[in-house]
């Protein structure tokens, strides 16, 4: 059809719709990136939380962030008793072995954490553990000693004892040279080596250990309270929001253009009743219903796609559609096309909705990142979908920990200005459609 | 010219007829509110005519005398209130879902406005298309075959360049050509065409009429041509009516109908009709008083007898008049003063 | 019909900026019209003859373009005044225009009287009650009886509508009076009522009246003096008389052939062929591709023959030189 390929044609004349179709552009490729680098699955499971984040530090902000700020902070260094050599010493009825893990840390400022994570492996008695902490000055200072479970580790950022020992958070106090109290400490760089010392009762014994010193940067969004990487929460937000604008955006108004048609087609009772469900339903608030049925019922987002679709069939649009289809029906093509007998089913969709279909296009583009922001919105106010990430659920929890009284900006800019991103993408276009598609919108 | 049709214009239910239409009534209910009645248009109010197959028939009046009504009526868009209407020896009303749609395949409708008559979104084939899909022919080779034999039928050369524009990119004169070939599409046996050069250039009407004529004498259909133009009746048709108030007023071949009008309503017409001339310029025309008649709540008795110079008191406003007094015998007329 | 030309048009073109280029809807149109005179501008739609009132009345829409040429009302150049003056000196004071569509010229929540008035209020500044009184007097004249005044535009039929229109074009008593389509939405007897106003305004009033119309019957019914626009030119102009009993040019006479007739058993006959682009026009003469009489000649632009005193042929066949 000419008029659409002219329409499409003339894009390129405004720049805003140019830059709305780059933007849309850059969203959909990350969604797809997404969907396809961490499956629908996999993102449900990671979202939960847990072991898989254990490496990662806590509320770490972006690493741009410290770019900014002149690249102080510290990484997050790991070191595994998997690539080091272990020195063994026979003891009789038991086996003392000493791993040494090394770390270098060249960083101006100090760690966030410090975790010990121990795997024994034996049959009945656990094997025991001493271990210390070499600073590069050759200051040994002990840390703990103890038995070691299946699955074990040894907060030494928590430990209370050692941070009385050291005067300091041990993650500081391990770092330093500074005398106890201090006010500003000085880091002490240098390789630093943690020293353990296991005693197997077992033939086949083994002690696995891994020595995280969490940073205070990650990645390129920042991790949350529950160590996640932001990341993975903004990307599989995208194809989210997309998909849920995008399906509510089409639901209704493709059902409320139909509804409308077939009200004005048939007219009488049939447009009554319509208008008046239109009007009970105008009345009636979409949030509340939303948080009512939220609370009560289930979250899911795609139940709350389904209620978003079925409120706004009987909407506003169904009255402005009407006005512009009421002279249509009065057209004498369509006179025509009832006089060599096409059916009612035929006329509206074949003749009143392609009418008006270019006027809708803009429309519709405007009405996906309402959509996206419901969805955030409804998340924001706890109602979001319980396993899947969504900017919005970001969002909520940080609101729930407080994240800029803490000063964590990024936790809320990034899934804020994602949301921005794609409400100008499609109003940009929209727009510029809108003066393509509605001549009289156009000055000369 | 085909034969003149006086000697056929006989009573409804004469065989030979296409179309009967035996004292047909179209009124529309005026509601308020959807409910409330509030009054009554009567828009077409006891008409009776025939039409044979092949025979062209004029109806003219002006704009709310019925005629459109009336056509929408034969179309079956809008239901009669009363009156009977046989086409092809069977009543419309009685008609199934199916029989209808074959009706409708049997009657073309030319529309007044060409442009407002093609749905502005779809090209020609499509539009030409759409009728035949309606009416079950499946083969795209076969809808195409057609599509291009009625284009080249009405005279639009070459069918494929046509085909492939859209209506606004065609003159009003391509536009009513359209509008025709969609019409004859589905070999219709009558065509209604509803002033269809009303709104083209005076030079382009000629063309128009030429065309309808000439289809008409080929396919033998029979034509029912509306117009508020007598000025256009002359060589397209054999016979006219004149409607005035939901009624038929008068009728005759149009021959006859010209030269010797018997209805003051038709006479008004006619004088305030003329060919270009220098001299019009200097003279009024005689043109009766008033408007034309509230369909709602039509005048007592004969509907022009408020415009009508030789309104006889006491007769006229009382008695509304039969409709076939015959005061020359090609012609019948509704008027007390042909009794 | 002696006196000086009330109206003098010179050279006037007028374009319209497409995405195609300029379309030349005016192109080099001469006519003059003199007092009482009613002059018919006729043409098919696209023939530039709309293009011609709105120039007049510059009422233009925003892509056209300056029109270029000579407009002189009673001698004195009005295309060049500035838009102020010209409301103020020209507009509705001295050339009125009564418009195709009479119920899109109507605003539909004012009341007639109201709307005929207007132009007296704002004009002449005049008082509400002498403006009503005014309007009612041009009811009066155009037929309608003055208890209309106070009714709303959808309340009255087209042909009342079509006359509420025409008093406001006459209430401030211009010179000229621009009809463009007066009639054409109209039924038969109406039409000929409204002309027949026109022609009893023209005689009492001393009006002068340019009647742009598609319809030869309509024209004839107004015209002393005809002019045939074809392609954004005129190709002749010539009295009445001339025009409807002898006209000249190939096109005139193949337009009269086209006219149905009551009275004649001749059947009308089609002008083969369509009107040319304005886009692209022909070099030479426009109408020389449907011409029957076309000749080597017709390939350059015909000169604009007098062919008498005061009657015109833009035709090769009519040049002194030229074939008969």
């Amino acid at each position: 059809m000419t008029r659409w390929r002219d329409g499409l044609a003339q894009i390129r004349r405004y720049p805003s719709a140019v830059v709305g179709l780059l933007i849309i552009a850059l969203l959909l490729a990350t969604a797809i990136y997404a969907v396809t680098a961490i499956p629908y699955s996999e993102a449900q499971k990671l979202w939960r939380g847990g072991d898989a984040w254990q490496e990662l530090p806590v509320n770490a902000s972006p690493v741009w962030t410290d770019r900014i700020r002149g690249g102080e902070a510290p990484r997050t260094i790991t070191a595994s008793s998997d690539e080091v050599a272990v020195e063994r010493e026979d003891l009789g009825a038991a086996r003392l072995e000493t791993t040494t893990l090394e770390v270098d840390f060249p960083y101006g400022d100090f760690p966030s954490e410090i975790n010990l994570f121990l795997e024994a492996e034996f049959e009945q008695r656990q094997p025991f553990t001493r271990v210390h902490w070499r600073r590069p000055d050759g200051q040994e200072i002990p840390i703990e000693a103890r038995r070691v479970g299946e699955r074990d580790r040894f907060s030494i950022s928590q430990d209370r004892q050692l941070e009385s020992r050291l005067g300091f958070a041990p993650q500081i106090g391990l770092l330093t040279d500074a005398e106890p109290g201090t006010a500003e400490p000085d880091v002490l760089q240098g390789t630093y080596q943690l020293v353990i010392e296991t005693v197997h009762f077992e033939e086949d014994a083994r002690l696995h250990a891994d020595l995280v010193v969490y940073g205070q940067v990650h990645g390129a969004f920042g991790t949350d309270h529950q160590r996640r990487d932001l990341a993975v929460a903004l990307l599989w937000g995208t194809p989210v929001a997309l998909a849920f604008g995008l399906l509510a955006a089409v639901g209704t108004t493709v059902t409320t253009l139909i509804i409308a048609a077939t009200g004005v087609w048939y007219g009488g009772w049939v447009d009554a009743v319509i208008q008046r469900l239109t009007e009970v339903n105008i009345i009636l608030p979409l949030l509340p219903i939303l948080v009512m049925i939220g609370t009560l019922y289930s979250t899911s987002i795609w139940l709350m796609l389904g209620v978003v679709v079925v409120l706004g069939i009987f909407s506003a649009g169904i009255k402005m559609y009407r006005s512009m289809l009421l002279p249509i029906r009065q057209a004498p093509y369509i006179e025509a096309a009832r006089a060599y007998g096409a059916s009612g089913g035929r006329i509206i969709l074949r003749y009143m909705v392609p009418r008006i279909l270019p006027v809708l296009i803009p429309t519709f583009v405007t009405l996906i990142p309402t959509y996206v922001f419901l969805e955030a919105s409804l998340a924001v106010l706890g109602l979001g979908d319980p396993v899947l990430p969504t900017w919005g659920k970001v969002l909520h929890d940080a609101q729930a920990q407080s994240a800029l009284y803490h000063g964590f900006y990024y936790w809320v800019v990034s899934p804020a200005a994602l949301l921005m991103l794609t409400g100008l993408g499609f109003a940009m276009l929209g727009f510029a459609l809108d003066r393509i598609f509605n001549p009289r919108l156009r000055s000369l | 010219m085909s034969a003149p049709a006086a000697t056929a214009a006989s009573a409804p239910g004469s065989d030979s007829a296409l179309l009967e239409v035996d004292g047909l009534y179209t009124h529309f209910e005026l509601r308020q509110w959807g409910f409330l009645r509030t009054g009554t248009v009567r828009a077409v109010d006891g008409v009776s005519f025939t039409l044979d197959a092949g025979e062209a028939t004029a109806v003219v009046g002006e704009s709310g005398c019925g005629k459109s009504s009336l056509a929408r009526t034969l179309l079956g868009l809008h239901r009669p209130t009363a009156g009977s209407l046989h086409f092809a020896g069977s009543e419309l009303s009685s008609l199934g879902r199916a029989d209808l749609k074959a009706y409708r395949a049997q009657v073309g409708y030319v529309q007044q406005d060409p442009y407002g008559a093609l749905p502005p979104f779809m090209e020609v084939r499509r539009i030409l298309a759409e009728p035949l899909i309606v009416h079950g022919i499946r083969r795209r080779a076969e809808r195409w075959q057609r599509i291009q034999a009625a284009l080249e039928e009405v005279g639009l050369a070459p069918a494929t360049e046509i085909a492939g524009k859209f209506p606004h990119q065609l003159s009003g004169g391509q536009q009513q050509r359209v509008v025709i070939a969609r019409a004859l599409l589905l070999r219709p046996a009558m065509l209604i065409a509803d002033e269809p050069v009303s709104m083209l250039d005076a030079s382009v009407r000629v063309e128009i009429l030429t065309l309808l004529h000439r289809v008409q004498q080929e396919h033998r259909l029979a034509l029912l041509y509306i117009t508020h133009d007598l000025s256009t009746v002359r060589h397209y048709v054999d016979r006219a009516m004149v409607m005035y108030g939901g009624r038929v007023v008068e009728q005759a071949p149009v021959d006859a109908l010209l030269r010797h009008p018997q209805h003051p309503y038709t006479e008004a017409l006619l004088s305030a009709l003329g060919d270009p001339d220098a001299a019009n310029a200097g003279r009024p025309r005689p043109v009766p008083g008033g408007e034309a008649p509230s369909l709602i709540h039509p005048p007592s008795g004969c509907r022009y007898h408020p415009r009508c110079p030789h309104a006889m008191a006491g007769r006229c406003e009382l008695e509304p008049p039969p409709p076939d007094f015959r005061p020359r015998p090609e012609h019948r007329v509704a008027c007390w003063l042909r009794e | 019909m002696a006196g000086p030309p009330l109206l003098e048009i010179e050279d006037l073109r007028l374009g319209y900026a497409t995405e195609r280029g300029t379309l030349w809807a005016v192109d080099g149109v001469n006519l003059e019209v003199r007092r009482n005179e009613a002059l018919t501008v006729l043409g098919e739609s696209g023939c530039g003859k709309s293009s011609l009132a709105r120039t007049l009345l510059r009422t233009l829409p925003r892509n056209a373009r300056t029109p270029s040429g000579q407009i002189r009302l009673d001698g004195r150049e009005v295309l060049g005044l500035p838009e102020e003056r010209f409301r103020r000196e020209v507009r509705w004071v001295r050339i009125a225009l009564v418009m195709q569509a009479a119920m899109n010229a109507l605003n539909p929540v004012v009341r007639v009287g109201e709307q005929v008035a207007e132009p007296l209020r704002v004009h002449q500044r005049m008082g509400r009650r002498e403006a009503q009184r005014r309007a009612a007097a041009a009811f009066e004249e155009v037929g309608i009886a003055t208890d209309f005044l106070r009714r709303y535009p959808h309340e009255l039929s087209g042909g009342m509508r079509q006359r509420a229109v025409l008093a406001m074009a006459l209430v401030t008593e211009p010179d000229l009076v621009i009809l463009d389509e007066p009639t054409s939405a109209l039924d038969v007897l109406t039409q000929a009522s409204i002309m027949n106003v026109l022609k009893r305004i023209k005689a009492e009033r001393g009006v002068s009246f340019i009647l742009i119309t598609h319809d030869i019957a309509t024209s004839s019914e107004l015209a002393d003096r005809v002019a045939l626009m074809y392609a954004g030119q005129v190709v002749e102009t010539a009295s009445a008389e001339a025009f409807f009993g002898d006209p000249a040019h190939p096109y005139s006479r193949l337009l009269m052939d086209s006219v149905p007739r009551l009275h004649q058993e001749q059947p009308p006959r089609a002008i083969p062929g369509r009107p040319p682009s304005l886009l692209e026009p022909p070099t030479g003469c426009r109408f020389a591709d449907r011409c029957p009489k076309a000749y080597e000649r017709c390939a350059e632009p015909p000169p604009e023959v007098a062919y008498d005193t005061r009657h015109r042929v833009r035709c090769w066949l009519h040049h002194p030189g030229g074939r008969r």
